[in-house]
């Protein structure tokens, strides 16, 4: 025979699936009852090993996840309950091990529609051993202000409003897991409160009964009253009917057994619960009531006056000094979840980040207020939302082209400068596509792909001075730099880049004023003076024309240009267009199947010796 | 999910597919049984069955109900012209078998083998908690019931089998044949997710080979997963003369396609009290309320939905109450009692959503129909769901009160039906 009482406020379990939501109520529970230590001890997912993050009060807590049950059980030896989460077509093997686990002494099952056969296998092997069963389809239960069982009672608001955070004196038992949450609320109306519920599950063959709990109330001192809930169907109710009629339950008793309805219907319709159909006259609810009430429970017409049944039983009670109703215990408060204090209204909360381009959370994705499908239809192309991701406006047409000009002269210029020498490195490394593609990029700064960044500062800043060329030149030369955008390794005046000409002539054509084109124009006469090759290369002219092109389109202040050329939106127009060229050459090394390459002795002046 | 009945059909194609094991000759058995509906053309059911027209035959229905042969609905020993015959006069018929009337649709045939009379055994397997209890008489057949003093119980524990049992069987002709009968039959009771089995009478052939007769089973749909081999397509046909309505099957459709529970049973669908409770054990209550307050007679359903179902089910759920109650009007006026203790884990708010909804579709309909609509919940975000609920009679138009769980679980049937 176990002991009457199967939790402490020191109980704590192994639960069995990774049920999290329920895992944070039994441990909110516990805090509203200032239990010190948790009671989940333990998670078994099986195959997962790990931590779980939890709320305990107000401070975080981590429970430790095993992958089967031995190694939970050997870690947690001093836990003796089982919460098993496990479907129906496991909680047979996962609560036999648990049976045979020494240490578990209390098993729940909550799976519903585990095969009578298996359950009835689990009773009587639990029986062998001694051990508790609570379930199958079951809630589980709760001894007020120790511990409870998985989701019993619901919400805290619920377990503080049907005082489940300090016991009480009577001691219940039902089927129904929903009905045992809605009795705890008549009991806590009615009486100084629950001490402890357990709902043994609506199925058929329950792993315990009501009786075997009814005989463990009978045996706690604390217990004063037992309350139960009985079902039409089966047989169990007459048990306790002859335990009364043999005095061994000698505890107030009030009990009701649902299903009175039941006459009424032909046919035998089932209820709800598997079990809940009478197979014969001694299984309705009548006959059980009718029982009952002769061997001396309290048993109320209907159950509209369980509860004031349960009021009167409980007063007498009090009256004969048998209870001393329990105190009043204010339970701490449990903070509210952020989610659902965010969802009552009830605080706010400054935002980590601003977006001001795009919006992913209306009916259809927008790109600075325009509808992605208007993007499509009104054939924007790269440069219309470039315009709007970058510049947060609609371009013209013309403006529209010249970025997408840019983008396209800027895509290559062949495998031998650094980006794409880098990224073909990396590639034949076998390096997969993003991080060739980024060792390419890495490379873009001062010294590569930097040039039409800097020809844009240099040029309109000294436009915008007043710098006559001469002076811009000197002043250049002081610095010791060269001017960005200056300089091409073959072309000349006489001999020149076509793509600067074209460029030029869509510029010329298009836009209304060209300032620092024109500026610049006005050194490349100075310096190719010194050296014929010193002309206005084509990063020059994107840089140069791309500043004119704010200037001219007429949809930007001065003050948002000058932004817009110091944030560095030049350098990005050219690393949006090499990465076109960059994956270029990725694939290229790819699909030839290129191996790794290695720089050959003789590209590397070896000078160890140097001193 | 529960025990269910089935076909004599079906158990006895399980059963002839199992016994073949250890009675081999019973092997050509399984193949001779065949199942008659109102679809069934003569042709088909005799290109799938051959043996129809060169076999003597007995011929039953097949819906659930026993005592057929005093009904006199047992033909015996006919040929295929008269059998088809029998059941075509039959077929579609309504027929009254003690208090339940019925259509009779399924028609099982078998193979009519002659047995001794004096033979007539009765074996019939029933679980309790911690034993299967194999029941045995020497005296089967009609007999059975007169002589149950004979009846020889033998209990297997649960956790043991039947080969360790002890079968006290009195000095029967055949015993130990008989013996290895019951051992093989409660195998398949074990192994088959049976709920209960019993073969009244069976019998031997002048062959000496064991001849089950008459066959009633019940099944564990439970078990459904672990004996999908035995079991084969499974049917359970509902109890006869209840076939379900259309409204009903659309429920049950919904209950098996998802993980919440979802039922509806049509009591009176002129009745003027409708329930759409929450919860199978808060469910039975409500009805019980109902009925306590002597309205039994105006209470049109039983039902409940849990389970944690999505708003969509809710919402078809509700959906066909709300349109059974409102297909014929009454002066009087009806009650919707929207009922339900407090939750455990169902997200209240959620679940009364799909209500919400239904209940904003028949507005019209409910309006016209007089219905008075009484609430009562809590639990998981009780309050919002109840809110909404408020909110909704605001803008229906229409009476609703609703409470929360200060108010006792019941007191909306008292407040609904003593208001009328």
């Amino acid at each position: 025979m176990m002991k009457p009482e199967l939790f402490t406020k020191d109980t704590t379990a192994i639960i069995y699936g990774y049920q999290q939501n329920a895992i944070q109520r039994m441990l909110d529970f516990d805090y509203v009852c200032g239990r010190k230590i948790p009671s989940v001890a333990v998670i078994v997912d099986p195959g997962r090993e790990g931590w779980h993050k939890a709320f305990f009060g107000k401070a975080e807590i981590l429970i430790p996840i095993a992958p089967d049950l031995k190694t939970a059980a050997a870690k947690f030896p001093g836990t003796d309950v089982m919460i098993n989460f496990a479907s129906f077509r496991s909680s047979y093997s996962s609560t036999m091990e648990a049976l045979e686990t020494k240490t578990i002494n209390t098993i729940t099952v909550i799976a519903e529609g585990v095969p009578e056969r298996r359950a009835r296998q689990i009773a009587a092997r639990a029986k062998e051993l001694g051990k508790m069963i609570i379930g199958p389809a079951t809630v589980g239960g709760i001894k007020a202000g120790c511990f409870k069982i998985a989701n019993t009672a619901g919400t805290i608001d619920n377990i503080v409003e049907s005082k489940l955070h300090r016991p009480g004196s009577i001691g219940f038992v039902s089927k129904s897991g929903g009905l045992s949450n809605e009795c705890y609320n008549i009991i806590a109306r009615n009486s100084d409160g629950l001490y402890e519920g357990i709902a043994i599950g609506g199925d058929s063959y329950p792993g315990s009964t009501l009786l075997e709990h009814i005989l463990r109330y009978e045996a706690i001192k604390e217990v004063k009253m037992i309350a139960v809930l009985g079902e039409i169907g089966g047989t169990e109710e007459l048990k306790i009917v002859e335990h009364l009629k043999k005095g061994l339950i000698k505890k107030p008793l009030v009990i009701w057994v649902t299903g009175t309805c039941a006459k009424m219907f032909s046919g035998g319709v089932q209820f709800g619960h598997a079990g809940a159909k009478a197979n014969s006259d001694i299984e309705t609810a009548d006959a059980k009531n009718k029982a009952l009430r002769e061997a001396g429970a309290v048993v109320p017409d209907s159950f509209d006056d369980y509860g004031d049944k349960i009021k009167k039983t409980y007063e007498a009670l009090v009256r004969k000094g048998v209870i001393k109703p329990a105190a009043e215990v204010i339970p701490p408060t449990v903070p509210m979840d952020y989610a659902q204090a965010v969802k009552e209204g009830k605080i706010r909360k400054p935002t980590s980040f601003i977006n001001t381009i795009s919006n992913d959370k209306k009916e259809e994705l927008e790109y600075c207020n325009v509808p992605i499908s208007k993007v499509l239809e009104s054939e924007m192309g790269i440069g219309g939302v470039i315009g709007l991701l970058w510049f947060r406006r609609e371009l013209p047409p013309y403006a529209r082209k010249f970025l997408e000009t840019a983008v396209m002269l800027t895509a290559d210029h062949g495998p031998a400068v650094s980006g794409a020498h880098n990224a073909i490195v990396a590639s034949r490394a076998g390096k997969d596509i993003i991080s060739c593609l980024a060792s390419g990029l890495l490379t873009i700064g001062p010294r590569f792909g930097g040039a039409i960044d800097g020809a844009a500062q240099n040029f309109k800043r000294a436009e915008e001075a007043g710098l006559t060329p001469a002076q811009f030149m000197r002043e250049m030369k002081a610095k010791n730099v060269p001017i960005p955008g200056i300089g091409h390794k073959v072309k000349s005046l006489t001999n020149p880049d076509m793509r600067v000409e074209l460029l030029k002539k869509f510029v010329r054509k298009n836009f209304k004023i060209t300032p620092t084109l024109d500026y610049a124009l006005a050194v490349e006469q100075l310096t190719t003076q010194k050296k014929g090759n010193l002309i206005l290369n084509v990063d020059g002219c994107i840089g140069v024309c791309f500043v004119d092109l704010l200037k001219s389109c007429g949809q930007f202040s001065q003050k948002e240009i000058d932004d817009i050329i110091a944030l560095g939106m030049l350098n990005a127009l050219f690393v949006l267009g090499r990465t076109i060229g960059i994956f270029g050459h990725v694939f290229d090394q790819k699909r030839m199947k290129q191996p790794l390459y290695r720089v050959p002795y003789d590209e590397i002046a070896y000078m160890t010796e140097l001193k | 999910m529960a025990q269910k009945g089935i076909r004599e059909y079906d158990g006895k194609r399980v059963l002839f597919d199992w016994l073949a094991k250890d009675f081999p000759k019973l092997k050509e058995r399984a193949k001779k049984l065949a199942l008659i509906t109102p679809e069934t053309k003569e042709k088909e059911a005799l290109s799938a069955n051959p043996w129809l027209k060169t076999t003597k035959l007995v011929v039953k229905p097949d819906q659930l109900f026993g005592k057929r042969g005093k009904h006199g609905l047992v033909l015996l020993n006919a040929d295929w012209k008269t059998a088809w015959k029998w059941i075509a006069e039959r077929m579609n018929k309504t027929v009254t078998v003690g208090k339940t009337t019925g259509e009779l649709t399924h028609f099982l045939i078998e193979p009519f083998t002659p047995h001794a009379e004096d033979e007539e055994y009765y074996v019939a397997i029933r679980s309790e908690r911690d034993c299967d209890v194999v029941y045995f008489s020497p005296k089967g057949g009609i007999y059975v019931e007169e002589n149950w003093d004979k009846v020889i119980e033998t209990r297997i524990p649960i956790l043991g089998s039947a080969a360790d049992a002890q079968f006290k069987l009195p000095d029967i002709k055949r015993r130990e044949e008989v013996v290895r009968f019951l051992r093989s039959l409660h195998g398949l009771y074990a192994e088959g997710g049976f709920a209960y089995l019993e073969i009244n009478p069976f019998s031997f052939s002048p062959d000496g080979d064991i001849v089950p007769l008459d066959l009633v089973a019940k099944l564990d749909d439970t078990a459904m997963f672990e004996t999908t081999k035995l079991w084969g397509d499974m049917e359970f046909p509902p109890a006869f003369g209840t076939a379900l309505t259309k409204e009903e099957a659309f429920v049950k459709h919904l209950d098996e396609q998802s993980g919440a529970s979802l039922k509806l049973t049509i009591l009176n669908p002129k009745g003027r009290v409708w329930t759409m409770v929450a919860g199978g054990g808060a469910s039975v209550i409500y009805a019980d309320t109902v009925c306590d307050l002597g309205y039994s007679k105006e209470l049109a359903n039983y039902g409940e939905y849990s389970g944690d179902p999505s708003e969509r089910l809710t919402y078809e759920y509700a959906k066909t109450v709300l349109d059974l109650m409102t297909r014929t009007p009454d002066s009087r006026g009806k009650v919707l009692i929207i009922g339900g203790g407090i939750a455990n884990f169902t997200d209240v708010a959620k679940t009364f959503g799909g209500i919400i909804k239904a209940l904003a579709e028949f507005k019209d309909k409910l309006v016209k129909n007089k219905v008075s609509i009484y609430v009562r919940r809590g639990g998981p975000n009780y309050k919002e769901g109840l809110a909404r609920m408020r909110k909704l009679g605001d803008t229906l138009g229409l009476p609703i009160q609703v409470y929360g769980p200060e108010t006792h679980m019941t007191r909306i049937v008292s407040m609904a039906l003593e208001k009328k």
